[in-house]
Formats: structure tokens, C-alpha cells, sequence
């Protein structure tokens, strides 16, 4: 990629990520990952499960997320999924997706579409129960589903039992870390 | 003052004193204490006024069903009215005011309705304030109002936080008395993961009122044991404070949690209460019973008590209501009341009903000093400070009647229990399913507890009941005494009489819906728990009908009051909904700019510059500069839907009403969309950027209305077309690039050439802008000028603007907002969310050509009906004042000169109007009949609600260059 002149923002609108611990909760603002929809066009699931195969990139089932380094996924709906790989070397995600699956599924580019918040430490299940209607404390490790927070269409990614990406969008990237700190101040 | 009426025993730490005070005066109580049992304690048996006769009130019972008993908590902001002082957990600090009298609670000189109460009884609003019609809004109903009523509200902002929250469990248990204990225990010890919730601050319901033991021990010891055991089990949640409020579809569970309520401001940061959403596989009702009254003359002193309740301020906060007590029963369970009285050493008179003695009248002004008793055939009085009353007890049925299922009437214990299966997933159990005694109650709760396992796939463990009493409840119905002149009250809180059951009946309003109507008999805050079942059996026998033929109320939630800021959780003020920023806000906020919300976007409205005092400067300033030379629209905020695959051009077609798979690669395409029956809904222009690939951007407000009609259409109505929908909204940062010089100003950032040879008028493509970033460039205009949008990945949207701001210096460029954004299009004619206004169609705009006959497309079909096409109908026009300096009023009609301003003469109105410092004067849009053949005709367009009348002209709704040569340039 070129060097252009453009200085980029974060999501909360930083030259750096934001980051704030409350309690034995940290939010930190994930700004390193890019991401891209994949979804298989009509009839070619088959090719796109190959393909993925291959490539080593994780194509998880329903309510699903899966990390296979570098590339990492979250099913959206039926035959479409969130592929997430490293910024610093996929920044271009569409770009680098097209050749693994060619014509065989669509794809878009989505990593300024969405704010990643990181939320990690001790005690989750005791701050998502005021935040959404995932039973965080039941979720299986990998666990991974679209919600609704403060108004907020969200995704919620169990990637461990002390860490859960909250995934909303850009534009009300501040709403969205105002509720969880907020959430977070109410419960620590 | 001395606590005067404590006695020993009971759950309270003598150990440390609380100061509070109610009405002003300073008392002392010991923590565990309610509000009403510390008053007691006091000696203070009067604590408010009713309802509508302002009769001194004390309480009658120590729960949640209390109807008297209401006070003002806390002064200023967290004044709270209509508190049950029976449920107000004593702190240190607090501070109460009685309600609903004036001057004060011992001289209330609105008594003066209880001497007029013959004017008051039911019905009387009704049949007094009928005339005239007018008076009732404006004079009676504000006039009883102020004279009828509880507490006041502060009228300050609530100055606390409530919270919403989400819990799950395998079994939720209502209520944590015996039987919700031997449940908890039951299904917790079985593994299974348990919500316990009880409204209460301490856990063991009726175990800490009553002296019996269970397993050995005495029963709120049983119960602390109990509750240790459950709080030692990481799969059981123990929820104290938390009321139930009601039972929603699906094992869903409402829920408050009084967090904070027990101290006197929330700590930082803290909620005061939590709303729960509990969602549970299996529920438990162990809600226990009430007790009910029975109808006398004057049985509402201060003083009188429910038995149960009269038994729990001795037994669980060692309070004497009064040294000499009366017991009027009809039931074994108020001889308890007796005998445990008489066991601290209290004097005790029992009247028993079932012996055919009543209690007949009662005397004391400001609290009971006599009750006059009527025992085969003789009367005598008994003085005395308390005087306990069972009529028996309801099982608390309300949650399990949320579903609107009807109670079931029986007989053995004359009183209504929750149907069988009217929750699906609830089970009742203990007092609540009508199972009094104590064994009962533990018996119940572990078999509810087991029967919820077997159904979970859990086995139970062995049954390990403790031993209880298993006392009978012996009850004879006894539910009023009659042949009195005076008032017996049924339902205190609302100040209904056994005359107005009476008179309700003699109307004929006997049906229990008409009778709570009429008589707001279980009205209020209260909701009828004492009252409801007694006045509906006092109905049934005036009737002649049986209870059950009488029926119940329905009850609904919530279970008991709940205030509105729990209900609006963080929604409110500044928060009651997100806001979406845009890339440039930063930027926009830096310079002053002024913002509108735009669905829940914050958009730069104008941004007014040093010396601009009024806002039309900064926007016409805005719009000539951009006509000028060159001008900068933050677009970020229109809907951008990627669309792709092999048939994505075939369902453009669908859902658009003109053609898009003819669309060359490279190219944009203006599109209408049409909702099924045949109304514009939506427009915008959709770029094709590969064989396989568009991208549709869609007007702010309905960029998720059009997302969710193409993800409809996709899965439902075309699931065989090879088409993939994702929203790129916010992927990318879009600027407007308009003006003269727009072409300039970009070149300096673009690193491809973009002339017109180029570039054309409606082309697209795929760039890279200041050395090397990936961009988009569209040629479009909504403004009609030499315009571009050019779209960045959004993190560098910010960069991108302070970049053409910078670069566009030497051109004077500015940044315009959206009034100048809807100043431009007005002058160019064209439609936004005014003229779409889901009622016009395609013809009305004047972009009837646009709707392509030649394919299928959702609301072509109905877009031809013979209605929509009329000659004489409606068609987009332009309007201009004839004496320019008169102003348009949007919403302004049209009418023929001479013509009377009536809707038979009307000829349709204004739907846009600006300031178009272009021209000079006010324009506007419209749509009029036949407006298309109108053009040149002068007719006037009449504000009737502003009493302004202009007389305009009918010109062409492209009001600045039509022929389109700026933006083709």
C-alpha cells in the first residue's frame, strides 16, 4: 500500500486506542483487526467451505466465533460470516480475501463499518447481565451472537471467559463505551 | 421520644439506635425495622389521611398490600409520594411526611368530606358533574383532584440512576417463606440454577412472624439457616428486595431490585433499582397469602390490624400496637394472633365469629380507644389500643392470573387459588396455592422444586422435610357485620363502604368489572389486596349468587407500584437514545458548527462563521459560495447497501421501479423505489462498480427501512436469486464535493485523473486520494452543480475533510450543512422527505416515466390503478411569491383567486419552503392539482392557522439552471 498523507482516527475519535479499567474490568478499544463479510453466493457453499479449508480460515456455524491465526470468524446469517485478520497486513481486507474465494462468494469490505471494545478481566457475567440478554455466564468459550444494548445493535463475541468483544457501530462508537462504562461503574 | 410500645423479642438490633422523623418530630428505632414498625414502636398509630373522606388511617398490615399507610419519603429531588411505610426499610437519616391532609395530619380540615360523606358516595362524580359538558375538564375534575388524592409529586428531575438488567435460570422461585425456601433448597441441592426472589429485605416470609418451630428450631432461625445454606451454592441467587412485578410470555419474569432504596442516596455510581428481565425454564409461586378484613362499622381506626400483621410487629419487631387487644376472627389462624399476644403479656379479648359474636362498632378519634361487641344478643364495650381482625387469608394469586387466567374459588378455605396451567411453566405452592399450614408450605415448595426438575431432566435429592406444625385453618366464612347505620369499610384505600357495594348493586352495576368502576373498589396503589375478594363476596351475597358466579378481577402487573424511572431505565435526558456521529464531527464541533438531529445522527445544520449572528446568513453565505465557486457536504449519513452477485442487476430491477441491470459498469443510476401498493417510499442513486456489484445509497431516514425491505425481498420473495446484501454505512466517510470548482479541488487530492472525459456526468470509480489511499469517486448532484461525492475509508474520514478545507482555500471553498443542502435542492426541484411523504406517487413528482412497464417490479402493478393515475391529481410544482418580498408558509394551501378557503376549493399546499438567496425570494415546492398545466397561472396559497394569505406564481420546479449545464460541466 502506498503512502498517503491521510492520518487515520480511531472509532472514539483518538489518535490511539481508549482505554479505561473499572474494577477488575478493562475496556480497551481494539483498532488492529481488519474485517470483511463473506458470504457464499447461491449454490457455492460447498466451494467457499473448500476454499476456506485451504486457506485456513475458520468458517464457524451459527452463534459461533472461531480464531485459527491470522485469520479469525463470527457467522452473521445463514452462509455468511465476519472474517477478521490482522490490520497491519490484511488492512486492504477485501483485496485480500477476493483471491481465496474468487467469484464463489461475496464479499465487503466492513473493518471502519464497526467499533471493537475488548472487555476483559474478572466477573463479565456480572456486567453483561446489565448490559444485554446474553447469558454470558452459560456461553461456551467461542460463543458469539447479535444483540441489542442500550438501543444498540451489537455483536457479542466470547473469545475467552475473561474476554468478550462488543462489536457496534463506528458512528455511535461513543454511545457504545459511555453504556459499558457506565454498566461497569454501576456493578464494580 | 421513648420507643413506648416495643416489647422484648423480634428481629431488630436493640444494639444501635436509627434517628428519623416523620411530620418533623424526631423518633428512634433499631435496624430491622420498618418505617411503621419503628412509628409504633412510638406509639404513632396515626400516619395518614384517606382517600377521599380524610379519615385519620393507620396501618393494617406489614407488607406490600398496606392501603393506608402511605407517606412522603425523602425531601427535595428524591421525594418519593404514596410509600407504604409498612415496606420502608428504616435508615438512619430518614425523614417521612404523612400526605394528603391540610394543615396537618392530626387537624386535617378537608375532614370536613367525611361529614358530607352522603354527598360522597359512589357514583357521585358521575351523576353530579354532568352539567355543564365543558366544566368537567376545566372546573370539577381539577377541583376534586386537589381536594381527592395521595401524595405530590417533587416536580425536580430524579436525581438517581436505575438500571436494566438480564438474568436466566433453570428455576425461578417467587417468594422465599417456607415454601420458596424448601423449593430453593430443593432444586439448588439438585444442582439446577435457582433465582430466589422475595420483596422483602429478609428472607423466610411468614417464618419471621410467627413463633412456631420447624425442624427443632424456631422458624426464622430455621429460615436463616436456610438462607446461609442457599447463598453457600454458587448456582443459587439470593434476591432480596426484589419484587416480582409480573409474569410476561415465555418464562419471562419482571423484576425491581431495590438496590439502594434502604439507604439514604445511593452510593456513587450506583443504581437506586434494577428492572430485571429474568428469563426462566421452570417458576414457583410461594408469594404466601393476605389477609383479608371483615366489614364493620368505623374498621378503619388507626389501630385496627390485620391479625397476621397485628401478630408479625409483636413476633418479628417486638412492637405492641397496643397493651389491651381485641382478636375478631373467623378463623383458627387469628386465634394465633391471641395467644401470642397473651404470651407477651399483652391483655387479650378474643371475639370469635364462628360463636356467633361480632364486633359492631368501634370509637376513637385519632386511633382506637373502644370496640363495642355484640355476643348473643348482648353489647358491651372493651376499651382497648388495637384491635386485630382475620376474616381469612387470599392466596396471592395476581402473578399467576398475568395471563389473564381466572382464579378458581375454594370452598375448604373460602378463598380464590391460581387456576392450574394459566402460566405455562408456573407451578403455586405453600399459602399462595392455598396450602396454609407451615408443613404444608415446606411440603408444596419441594414437591413444586421436584416436579420443575423432572421436568428440567434433574433428579431430586431424597426429600428432607424438617418437622412443622400442621395446624388446621378452620374457617367459617364471615365476611360483613350488618344491621348498622354507620360505614363499614371494604377497601381503605380508596374509602369504598359496604354502602357503595350496596348502592352499586341497587343500580344494577353488579357485574365485578362495572362494580370496580363504580365504585374504584381495588383502585390505587394498593390494587385491591385487602379489598377485592371482600367486596366481591359482599356482591355475591347481595346477589344471591355464589363467589365464583360473581367472578374476580383480573389483575395485571405490575404486582405493586413501580416508579417511572425504573421503567425508563438509562433512557432519559441526554441518553434517552444513542446519537451516531459523523466522520467530520470533530472537525464540525471545532468550528461551532450547529447540529440537528437526523434520526439518532448529529448533522452540521449551518456553521456559522465570526460575525454571523442569525442563522440564514450562515446558510445563504453557505449556498452562494457553493453556486460560486465551490462547497462541502459531510453525506456520511445517507445508506450505503453493498449488493452483490450474479443476479444483484435482476434484483435492482425488482426493487427498484426503473432498470439498473442496463446500468454500465462505471456508472450511476438515480432510483425510485416503490412500497407494494404503488407510493414512493425511498430514492437515491445506486453506482455499479463491477459486473456483479453495486452499491445502493439510500436517504438518511430510510437507510434501515430499505435495508430491511431488500434483506425481505432476498430471503422471501426472490430466495432463488444469487444476490448478497451487507450495509456499508459506516465503512466509508462520503463528502458532497459541489460548485464550479468542485473539479479543481479534487483534482489537488485525487491521484487519477478525473476530467470530464474522464469522469463523466453520473460516472464512478475506484480511486486512491492524497498518495495512495483506496477511495471511491461518484460524479452526482443533488445540488445541481458540478458536483462529486468521493468516499474514504471512515477512519480517514477526518483527515479528508481538514484536507479539502485546507486544499480548498484558494477557491474559497466552504462547508455547508444540511439547510443549505435543502436550499440547493429546492432551487433544483428536487424531492426529498416533504414530497415523500407516503402518499404520492411517481406521476405526483413528476417522475411518473420513471416507473418501467417493461418489467416486474414491487409496486408497479399497483402504481397503475386507475386512482394513482388521475389527470386532475396532484403534480410537483414550483412556487414563487409575486411581490418577492412576501415569505411562503410550508403547509400553506392553494386556492383559486376568489375562491372561499374551504376543502371543497382546495388545490393542494406547499411542501418545501427556503429562502433562495439566488433568486432573492422565498420558493417552495408544492404539489397541485393539475399543476403540470398550471404553469405561469397565479393563484394564492392561504395559511388559514396563521391567518397569512400570498399570492403566488406556478412556475417549474427547477428553479435554477434546467437545463442542467452546471452540473454536466
Amino acid at each position: 500500500m502506498a503512502e498517503h498523507r491521510l492520518k487515520p482516527l480511531c472509532p472514539l475519535g483518538g489518535t490511539s486506542p481508549a482505554r479505561a479499567s473499572i474494577g477488575p474490568v478493562t475496556l480497551t478499544e481494539v483498532v488492529d483487526v481488519a474485517l470483511a463479510s463473506v458470504s457464499a453466493r447461491l449454490g457455492r457453499t460447498a466451494e467457499v467451505a473448500a476454499s476456506a479449508a485451504a486457506a485456513g480460515i475458520p468458517l464457524p456455524g451459527p452463534g459461533r466465533f472461531e480464531a485459527r491465526a491470522p485469520f479469525a470468524a463470527f457467522w452473521l446469517s445463514p452462509e455468511s460470516w465476519m472474517v477478521e485478520a490482522p490490520f497491519a497486513t490484511h488492512e486492504d481486507s477485501r483485496a485480500a480475501l477476493l483471491p481465496v474465494f474468487g467469484d464463489a462468494a461475496s464479499i465487503t469490505e466492513q473493518t471502519d463499518a464497526w467499533v471493537r471494545i475488548d472487555v476483559t478481566g474478572e466477573g463479565l457475567p456480572a456486567l453483561f447481565e446489565r448490559l444485554c440478554n446474553v447469558d454470558l455466564a452459560t456461553a461456551p468459550e467461542g460463543a458469539a451472537t447479535r444483540t441489542i444494548l442500550e438501543h444498540m445493535g451489537v455483536y457479542v463475541v466470547k473469545r475467552g471467559a475473561a474476554q468478550v468483544s462488543v462489536i457496534g457501530a463506528r458512528s455511535s462508537a461513543a454511545a457504545l463505551w459511555h453504556a459499558l462504562e457506565t454498566a461497569a461503574h454501576s456493578v464494580f | 421520644m421513648t420507643q413506648s410500645n416495643r416489647i422484648p423479642g423480634g428481629q431488630i438490633d436493640r444494639a444501635r439506635s436509627l434517628s428519623f422523623t416523620f411530620d418533623g418530630v424526631t423518633y428512634q428505632g433499631h435496624p430491622g425495622d420498618t418505617l411503621a414498625s419503628a412509628l409504633l414502636a412510638n406509639g404513632q398509630r396515626l400516619m395518614g389521611r384517606s382517600f377521599k373522606y380524610h379519615r385519620p388511617r393507620g396501618p393494617i398490615s406489614a407488607g406490600s398490600e398496606e392501603p393506608n399507610a402511605l407517606v412522603e419519603l425523602r425531601g427535595g429531588a428524591r421525594r418519593e409520594p404514596n410509600t407504604r411505610a409498612t415496606v420502608v426499610e428504616l435508615f438512619d437519616g430518614l425523614s417521612a411526611e404523612s400526605q394528603n391532609r391540610w394543615p396537618s395530619l392530626k387537624f386535617d380540615a378537608m375532614a370536613v368530606n367525611d361529614r358530607l360523606s352522603n354527598f360522597f358516595a359512589a357514583g357521585f362524580y358521575y351523576k353530579t358533574f354532568m352539567w355543564p359538558k365543558a366544566f368537567w375538564e376545566k372546573l370539577y375534575e381539577p377541583i376534586i383532584r386537589r381536594a381527592a388524592g395521595l401524595g405530590s409529586l417533587s416536580r425536580e428531575e430524579d436525581p438517581d440512576q436505575y438500571d436494566k438488567g438480564f438474568l436466566h435460570c433453570d428455576l425461578l422461585i417467587i417468594g422465599a417463606g417456607p415454601a420458596g425456601l424448601m423449593a430453593a433448597l430443593t432444586a439448588g441441592r439438585a444442582g439446577a440454577r435457582v433465582i430466589l426472589a422475595d420483596e422483602d429485605f429478609r428472607m423466610g416470609g411468614r417464618l419471621n412472624a410467627e413463633t412456631h418451630e420447624v425442624g427443632g428450631l424456631a422458624g426464622a432461625d430455621w429460615a436463616a439457616q436456610a438462607v446461609a445454606e442457599l447463598r453457600s451454592m454458587a448456582n443459587v441467587r439470593l434476591m432480596p428486595r426484589t419484587t416480582i412485578i409480573g409474569a410476561m410470555d415465555h418464562g419471562i419474569y419482571a423484576a425491581v431490585e431495590r438496590v439502594s432504596d434502604h439507604l439514604p442516596v445511593p452510593l456513587p455510581g450506583k443504581p437506586r433499582q434494577i428492572l430485571w428481565r429474568i428469563y426462566s425454564r421452570r417458576a414457583i409461586l410461594a408469594g404466601g397469602a393476605t389477609e383479608r378484613p371483615i366489614a364493620f362499622e368505623n374498621n378503619d381506626r388507626p389501630g385496627i390490624l390485620l391479625a397476621g400483621s397485628l401478630r408479625a410487629y409483636a413476633n418479628r419487631w417486638g412492637v405492641a400496637v397496643g397493651r389491651r387487644v381485641a382478636v375478631f376472627t373467623n378463623n383458627d389462624d387469628g386465634l394465633r394472633t391471641a395467644s401470642d399476644l397473651k404470651a407477651k403479656g399483652l391483655e387479650v379479648r378474643v371475639i370469635d365469629a364462628r360463636k356467633g359474636e361480632e364486633v359492631v362498632d368501634t370509637a376513637g378519634r385519632l386511633g382506637l380507644s373502644s370496640v363495642t361487641i355484640r355476643s348473643g344478643g348482648r353489647t358491651e364495650t372493651f376499651a382497648c389500643e388495637a384491635l386485630a381482625v382475620s376474616g381469612g387469608w387470599n392466596p396471592n394469586v395476581n402473578i399467576a392470573s398475568h395471563h389473564r387466567g381466572r382464579p378458581v374459588w375454594n370452598d375448604a378455605i373460602a378463598a380464590f387459588v391460581p387456576g392450574q396451567g394459566d402460566i405455562p411453566g408456573l407451578e403455586a405452592a405453600g399459602a399462595a396455592a392455598g396450602r396454609f399450614s407451615t408443613r404444608a408450605a415446606l411440603e408444596t415448595g419441594a414437591a413444586a422444586a421436584e416436579g420443575a426438575l423432572a421436568d428440567l431432566g434433574r433428579s431430586a435429592p431424597a426429600r428432607d422435610l424438617p418437622t412443622a406444625e400442621d395446624g388446621p385453618y378452620a374457617i367459617t366464612p364471615k365476611w360483613y357485620v350488618g344491621g348498622g347505620k354507620g360505614r363499614a369499610w371494604i377497601d381503605q384505600q380508596n374509602d369504598v363502604t359496604l354502602k357503595d357495594v350496596k348502592l352499586a348493586h341497587q343500580e344494577n352495576y353488579t357485574s365485578v368489572e362495572h362494580l370496580k368502576r363504580y365504585t374504584t373498589l381495588g383502585m390505587a396503589t394498593d390494587q385491591g389486596k385487602t379489598g377485592n375478594v371482600l367486596g366481591l363476596a359482599v356482591m355475591a351475597s347481595l346477589t344471591g349468587k355464589s363467589i365464583p358466579q360473581t367472578g374476580t378481577t383480573v389483575y395485571r402487573p405490575p404486582y405493586t407500584p413501580v416508579a417511572m424511572g425504573t421503567l425508563a431505565g438509562r433512557s432519559r435526558g441526554q441518553e434517552f437514545k444513542p446519537k451516531r456521529l459523523t466522520p467530520s464531527h470533530k472537525w464540525a464541533s471545532e468550528q461551532g458548527a450547529v447540529f440537528v438531529e437526523v434520526g439518532q445522527w448529529l448533522r452540521a445544520q449551518w456553521l456559522p462563521r465570526a460575525g454571523e449572528t442569525q442563522w440564514r446568513e450562515s446558510v445563504d453565505r453557505e449556498v452562494l459560495a457553493t453556486r460560486k465557486s465551490v462547497g462541502i457536504c459531510d453525506v456520511t449519513t445517507l445508506g450505503k447497501i453493498d449488493i452483490q452477485g450474479t443476479d444483484a442487476g435482476a434484483f435492482l430491477d425488482k426493487v427498484y421501479a426503473n432498470t439498473f441491470s442496463t446500468l454500465a459498469v462505471g456508472k450511476c443510476r438515480y432510483g425510485l423505489m416503490l412500497r407494494e401498493d404503488g407510493i414512493v417510499y425511498d430514492d437515491g442513486t445506486t453506482a455499479r462498480l463491477g459486473q456483479n456489484e453495486y452499491v445502493m445509497t439510500t436517504t438518511t431516514a430510510n437507510a434501515v427501512l430499505v435495508f430491511r425491505n431488500l434483506e425481505y425481498a432476498r430471503q422471501c420473495l426472490y430466495p432463488d436469486m444469487d444476490v448478497q446484501l451487507i450495509s456499508t454505512t459506516e465503512a466509508w466517510a462520503q463528502f458532497s464535493v459541489a460548485g464550479p470548482n468542485a473539479r479543481k479541488l479534487l483534482q489537488k487530492l485525487v491521484d487519477q485523473d478525473i476530467s470530464d472525459a474522464e469522469l463523466p456526468y453520473m460516472g464512478c470509480r475506484e480511486i486512491t486520494v492524497c498518495g495512495g489511499l483506496r477511495a471511491r469517486i461518484f460524479r452526482i448532484s443533488f445540488s445541481g452543480e458540478l458536483a462529486y461525492e468521493i468516499a474514504v475509508p471512515t477512519r480517514y474520514g477526518d483527515a479528508l475533510i481538514r484536507e479539502l478545507v485546507e486544499q480548498g482555500r484558494e477557491f474559497d471553498a466552504v462547508v455547508y450543512g444540511t439547510e443549505a443542502l435543502g436550499v440547493m435542492r429546492v432551487e433544483k426541484g428536487h424531492v426529498a422527505g416533504n414530497e415523500l411523504n407516503g402518499q404520492s406517487t411517481a406521476l405526483n413528482m413528476g417522475l411518473g416515466k420513471m416507473v418501467s412497464k417493461k418489467k416486474d417490479s414491487i409496486g408497479m402493478v399497483l402504481s397503475q390503478r386507475e386512482g394513482m393515475n388521475d389527470p386532475n391529481g396532484y403534480r410537483l410544482v414550483g412556487v414563487k411569491p409575486v411581490d418577492p418580498a412576501q415569505k411562503l408558509t410550508a403547509g400553506s394551501h392553494f386556492l383559486e383567486k376568489g375562491a372561499a378557503p374551504v376543502i371543497a376549493n382546495d388545490l393542494g399546499w406547499l411542501t418545501s419552503v427556503v429562502y433562495s438567496p439566488h433568486l432573492g425570494c422565498s420558493i417552495a415546492l408544492g404539489y397541485l392539482k393539475k399543476g403540470d398545466e398550471r404553469r405561469g397561472q397565479r393563484l394564492r396559497a392561504a395559511n388559514l392557522l396563521a391567518g397569512a394569505e400570498v399570492e403566488v406564481e406556478i412556475v417549474s420546479p427547477h428553479f435554477f439552471d434546467p437545463e442542467g449545464e452546471r452540473l454536466r460541466g
